[in-house]
């Protein structure tokens, strides 16, 4: 017996003691989908760029490379999508959702003007592709398809490259500064492009160029059609041709009193660019009510800022060197308007034509096996059309129609491009499951008021092009990065490994994996699961 | 609050960690070499909140002091789950006597460590609420009295638990344990009665009093870490929910404790030498409802005959703790507490 004084037994460890026979259910570490990636049209991980972010000076160029691996426009994005993902953002329920958008422009603007770049870095495939239109969308398949090894030459109708983002977005939302130096990135990397290039025959440009593969996205350019009864002296415009003719240094004869006919994003920008040409009166006419109107709301309140009037539930019945008689409307119980015998003249010297675009689909018309319905290119799930090797995207196919929606096709297409051509497989990761509120522990987050971008002053909106919507700076793009929950993301906070009455978290110091549950110890409590903030943990059950 | 808030970093200082603050600011549990004073295998119940409130203030505790803490252990839950021959989930010295007598052998533990001349080791002793507010409550006044080196830590879970959970004098009003049955017009333990030892300690005017729960981890490792700073009799009570005798889920016990602090029921305070210099505000105030209905001890006051009445009583008692510690105003509000 060599035992210190008083002491007569041995002490053995708890630590013998397996308690983790006691589980039913235990914790598993998981990633659930955050409503912010569930929503991005362009397929942004957007809580993954959000995390580099928060790091400051360290983690923006890493984010910024994030954007960068789903969408090569950040600051164009930070402009001018209407960020679905902050209508779903979950701190919406909190207090106010995370200004995504405005961290994205902050990256943006922070990689043109640091000149960060991309490389290609795959071998290449030696397989030419052919890209019909340089807007988001042909440019977004481009850049994707350059990246994965492939040749690719974009032929594009007009004179420039960006496509809408060019001819339909006016500059005093997107400087187009900022849209050069992100089409020229692209450039850059390898991309030929043809401008002043209109491919009439799909088909017969591959068969020429030895192309392997196809991507239309052509847009949709041309205005939709309404009819109007117009007297002789009436002086009317169609919205696209305007937007274009202006981008292309002509101004247009409007008058003093601009009327607009439409309720989408367009009539908005046309009656906004109205204003800044000099119109005293510019008048958005509607057939519904501001609840149903197709433009976003953000534009919307910006046009009223300006002095932008709104005429709701009105159709234009004729147009004269007078002005314009619109008859009201009253919406049926289904939402639709309905006619009401009843006319009002309103003053205007000219009219411009906001009624929906249309594509010009000559390139595709008789190649075998495309099927044209309403207008759009019929696409099977991977963006093909029916005719093997040819793909479509952007506003040329049924989908909702925006910049964002139209880069995501880009990229998808991209990808199916690749697998077509035998050089990768296809993505077919399936969704995990929704990062939902109700699975976050906010007592964890600290209270934190959004910033809001500041806007130009009034007067010089309503006079000159300059950019509405300012950016953030260095510190409050920051702290707004670092309002974000992390939602379904564990972002190693630690909670859990301090909360484990069982000591029964392992914590391991890696990046990616940052803990591992000791399931010797692990009595299955849960407090794990309740403490996380960010829902990345989940009780499953045991088999018993 | 008295634990200095950060400026904003995602989840500040209410997380334990957080991978944009300077490790010295995150809490001790975040680090990989805490010391762990009680380890794994343990019998304590699934998500008992006294074995982490020990291992909280005894890591704290630990490195406040560079590793040089002597445990003093009275009879209870936390000795008789951590010790069954001839396991011992104990990584620290520690010495268990009997159940009413732990502040008494932690003043001699104190006073042989002062007669060896080893000033830098250092004596905490703890208990559950049975071992403070009823059976040790003679030893721990002489102990405050005798201001006797000692940091003495209640961890409060509100009964008697591992003896089948009876009624102590910390059990709060209307609770059901197995001697204060539901039944009748005034069901559950009575109101009126019990003790609060925090202002029972503040009396004794000894340097250090302190209130906290586990669900607020840096405040509660601030205080320690404050404690051990000093000499003297110091008092911390710690709420430990207790997922078996309160009758809530295992998940829950840290948003119980949460809850017990953002209704006002349990105020959490500082106080040196009798008066309190600082209270933690509630950050989203509740009514007492959220923090009872997820307890199974207060279950006959809802469901088939509920008891409004009994309800609005414990309501009064959390309004009067939020303006007798002015729990909603900042600290310089609190009114002194008169001790009654």
């Amino acid at each position: 017996m060599d035992k210190p004084f008083a002491i007569t037994l041995d002490v053995g460890t708890s630590r013998a003691n397996k308690t983790g026979a006691w589980r039913t259910e235990r914790p598993v570490y998981t990633d659930r989908l955050s409503p912010c990636n569930g929503a991005c049209p362009a397929r942004e991980n957007v809580q993954s760029w959000l995390y580099d972010a928060e790091e400051g000076e360290l983690g923006y160029e890493r984010a910024w490379r994030t954007i960068m691996r789903t969408n090569p426009f950040p600051a164009v994005m930070g402009r001018v999508c209407y960020h679905p993902c902050e209508d779903a953002c979950n701190r919406g329920q909190l207090d106010e959702a995370v200004g995504i958008n405005s961290v994205e422009r902050f990256l943006g603007d922070e990689a043109i003007q640091r000149g960060w770049r991309v490389a290609v870095e795959a071998e290449p495939t030696g397989k030419r592709i052919l890209v019909v239109g340089a807007g988001p969308s042909g440019l977004s398949a481009a850049y994707h398809l350059t990246l994965l090894g492939h040749s690719v030459t974009i032929h594009e109708a007009g004179p420039m490259p960006g496509g809408m983002m060019r001819y339909g977005i006016p500059r005093y939302r997107l400087p187009r500064e900022v849209l050069d130096a992100e089409v020229a990135r692209i450039l850059d990397l390898g991309v030929t492009l043809n401008l002043d290039t209109k491919v009439t025959d799909l088909t017969a440009t591959m068969t020429e160029g030895g192309y392997d593969a196809a991507f239309l996205a052509v847009g949709a350019q041309l205005s939709g059609r309404a009819y109007v009864p117009a007297g002789a002296a009436a002086r009317v415009l169609e919205a696209v041709s305007l937007l274009h003719e202006l981008e292309q240094g002509r101004r247009p004869l409007l008058g003093r009193r601009v009327a607009v006919y439409g309720g989408g994003n367009t009539a908005v920008d046309v009656a906004r660019t109205a204003k800044r040409l000099g119109a005293t009166d510019a008048l958005v006419i509607y057939r519904r009510n501001r609840d149903r109107m197709p433009a976003h709301e953000d534009e919307v309140r910006e046009a009223a800022e300006e002095g932008v009037l709104f005429k709701w539930l009105s159709t234009v019945a004729h147009v004269d060197a007078a002005g314009v008689t619109v008859e009201r409307m009253e919406l049926d119980d289904s939402g639709y308007p309905r006619p009401t015998g009843e006319f009002e003249q309103l003053p205007a010297d000219s009219l411009v034509l906001a009624v929906g675009q249309d594509s010009d689909l000559s390139a595709v018309e008789g190649v075998a096996g495309i099927e044209i319905e309403n207008g759009a290119v019929r696409v099977d799930r991977s963006m093909m059309t029916g005719h093997p090797g040819v793909f479509a995207g952007g506003d040329v196919v049924p989908d909702q129609r925006s910049v964002t929606v139209g880069i995501g096709h880009g990229l998808k297409a991209a990808g199916a491009i690749h697998a077509w051509l035998g050089a990768g497989s296809p993505a077919t990761e399936e969704p995990a499951a929704p990062a939902d509120f109700g699975t976050l522990n906010t007592w964890y987050y600290t209270d934190a008021e959004r910033v809001h971008r500041a806007l130009l002053e009034t007067v010089r909106r309503r006079s000159t092009f300059d950019e509405v919507v300012q950016g953030l700076d260095r510190s409050n793009a920051l702290f707004e990065a670092r309002r974000c929950l992390s939602c379904g993301h564990c972002f190693s906070c630690d909670n859990c490994f301090s909360v484990c009455p069982d000591n029964a978290v392992v914590k391991l110091d890696q990046p990616g994996a940052p803990y591992l549950i000791d399931l010797d110890y692990c009595k299955g409590c849960g407090l794990c699961v309740s403490e996380c903030p960010s829902g990345a943990i989940q009780m499953v059950p045991e088999d018993i | 609050m008295p634990f200095p808030e950060v400026k904003f970093y995602q989840v500040g200082t209410f997380a334990a960690g957080n991978r944009l603050l300077d490790p010295d600011r995150r809490s001790v549990q975040t680090r990989s070499d805490r010391a762990n004073s009680i380890t794994s295998g343990h019998r304590a119940c699934q998500g008992c909140g006294e074995v982490l409130g020990a291992r909280y203030v005894l890591d704290a505790a630990m490195r406040a002091t560079g590793g040089n803490v002597v445990a003093v252990n009275a009879t209870g839950c936390l000795e008789v789950f951590s010790t069954p021959y001839p396991e011992s989930s104990w990584q620290i010295p520690w010495v268990h006597s009997l159940f009413g007598n732990a502040p008494a052998v932690a003043s001699g533990v104190a006073a042989a460590l002062r007669a060896k001349n080893r000033p830098d080791t250092r004596v905490v002793a703890q208990a559950g609420d049975g071992g403070t507010v009823d059976i040790g409550l003679g030893c721990l006044s002489g102990m405050f009295e005798r201001d006797d080196d000692v940091l003495f830590v209640c961890y409060d879970n509100e009964g008697y638990m591992n003896t089948g959970v009876q009624r102590s004098g910390s059990t709060p009003p209307a609770a059901r344990t197995a001697n204060t049955k539901p039944v009748g017009s005034e069901p559950g333990n009575v109101f009126g009665q019990g003790k609060s030892v925090p202002l029972i300690a503040m009396a004794h005017e000894i340097p250090y009093v302190a209130t906290a729960t586990v669900a607020e981890l840096h405040d509660l490792e601030y205080k320690v870490e404050k404690a051990m700073s000093m000499r003297g009799a110091r008092y911390l009570h710690v709420l430990v929910p207790c997922p078996l005798g309160w009758g809530s889920a295992s998940r829950d016990t840290i948003r119980v404790a949460r809850l017990a602090k953002e209704t006002g029921v349990f105020p959490v305070f500082e106080a040196e030498f009798g008066v309190v210099t600082a209270v933690s505000r509630i950050r989203r105030r509740v009514p007492v409802e959220q923090y009872l209905q997820l307890q199974r001890r207060f279950a006959h006051l809802f469901g088939d005959h509920p008891r409004p009445d009994v309800v609005a009583r414990i309501q009064a008692g959390a309004d009067r703790n939020i303006s007798r510690f002015g729990l909603l105003a900042g600290p310089e509000d609190a009114t002194e507490p008169s001790g009654n």
